[in-house]
């Protein structure tokens, strides 16, 4: 998929200046993104994160998910077995499709988070009736 | 970058290629991609089993593992020895009369072994879930523990 415009890139360095600068890693989150006629809805897994530390942003078409995650282990902690590392959640999307920002919603249970995104009726799948004359 | 997409104007068979991109990762570049994610998905690690941590204190084994999506019902969890074995349902699979633009999470059964480096005492284990993150605690059977030898002065 191409994400080299302009437009993206610039964007992408605005966001990062805002973002504050911390040693840990930060992770992608795995997403299901489908639609349906009404909305957009969007799974994403944030295991380990608490619902009130999860920041939704969506502003001109970028949707931008980041879920905060505090060390599970002291810093010092002798890993046996180390399989996967831990540290926040962030992934920014690009959605051409018309929402009707102010109906977003969303729903977080069991680390993972559901965010509908209402289609504005605009873009709405229109049914056009062919008549018989 | 699609945003000039517009709605509407695009002959039929046009469309199909157009939902394909409605979505599009944004500067996603520094992200690390992370191994469990493959669950279901024969992925890195074959069943799909989900990635574990382990660690220890003195007295205790420590299994972590991220489970989002499950409840503690879902899942089933034996300790043998000093063996863990971590079996879940998983989530069934893809919603009908939906158009999928992502469909990266895992889903079905999984299972997987985790030999620990000792004995375990299988009564006192204990489970948590919380946020998709499990913890189990596993107390080092005695016979494990390493034990303080006195040496006693002889004089």
């Amino acid at each position: 998929m191409a994400t080299g415009t302009a437009l993206s890139q610039d964007t992408g360095r605005d966001l990062a200046r805002q973002e504050p600068t911390r040693g840990a890693p930060r992770y992608r989150p795995v997403v299901d993104i489908l639609e349906t006629g009404d909305e957009l809805r969007v799974m994403a897994e944030l295991p380990g994160v608490r619902a009130g530390d999860i920041d939704i942003n969506f502003e001109k078409g970028l949707l931008t998910i980041h879920g905060k995650v505090e060390a599970r282990q002291a810093a010092e902690t002798t890993y046996v077995l180390r399989e996967y590392g831990i540290g926040d959640f962030y992934r920014a999307f690009e959605i051409s499709e018309s929402i009707d920002a102010s109906r977003i919603s969303a729903e977080y249970a069991d680390g993972v988070l559901v965010l509908h995104l209402p289609k504005s009726e605009k873009a709405k799948a229109r049914k056009i009736e062919v008549r018989a004359r | 970058m699609n945003r000039w997409l517009v709605h509407g104007g695009h002959p039929l068979s046009q469309l199909r290629s157009e939902l394909d991109r409605v979505f599009s990762d944004a500067f996603n570049g520094n992200l690390t991609d992370r191994p469990w994610l493959q669950r279901g998905g024969g992925g890195t690690r074959g069943q799909g089993f989900p990635a574990v941590n382990v660690w220890e204190d003195e007295a205790n084994l420590y299994a972590e593992a991220e489970l989002p999506g499950l409840r503690m019902e879902e899942l089933e969890l034996l300790v043998q020895g000093n063996e863990l074995t971590i079996k879940g349902e998983g989530r069934s699979g893809a919603q009908e009369g939906v158009t999928y633009h992502r469909r990266e999470r895992g889903s079905g059964p999984f299972s997987g072994l985790v030999r620990l480096p000792v004995e375990i005492d299988v009564e006192k284990t204990e489970a948590e879930l919380e946020n998709g993150v499990l913890t189990v605690k596993l107390p080092k059977a005695a016979s494990a523990r390493a034990r303080k030898i006195q040496v006693k002065a002889t004089n």
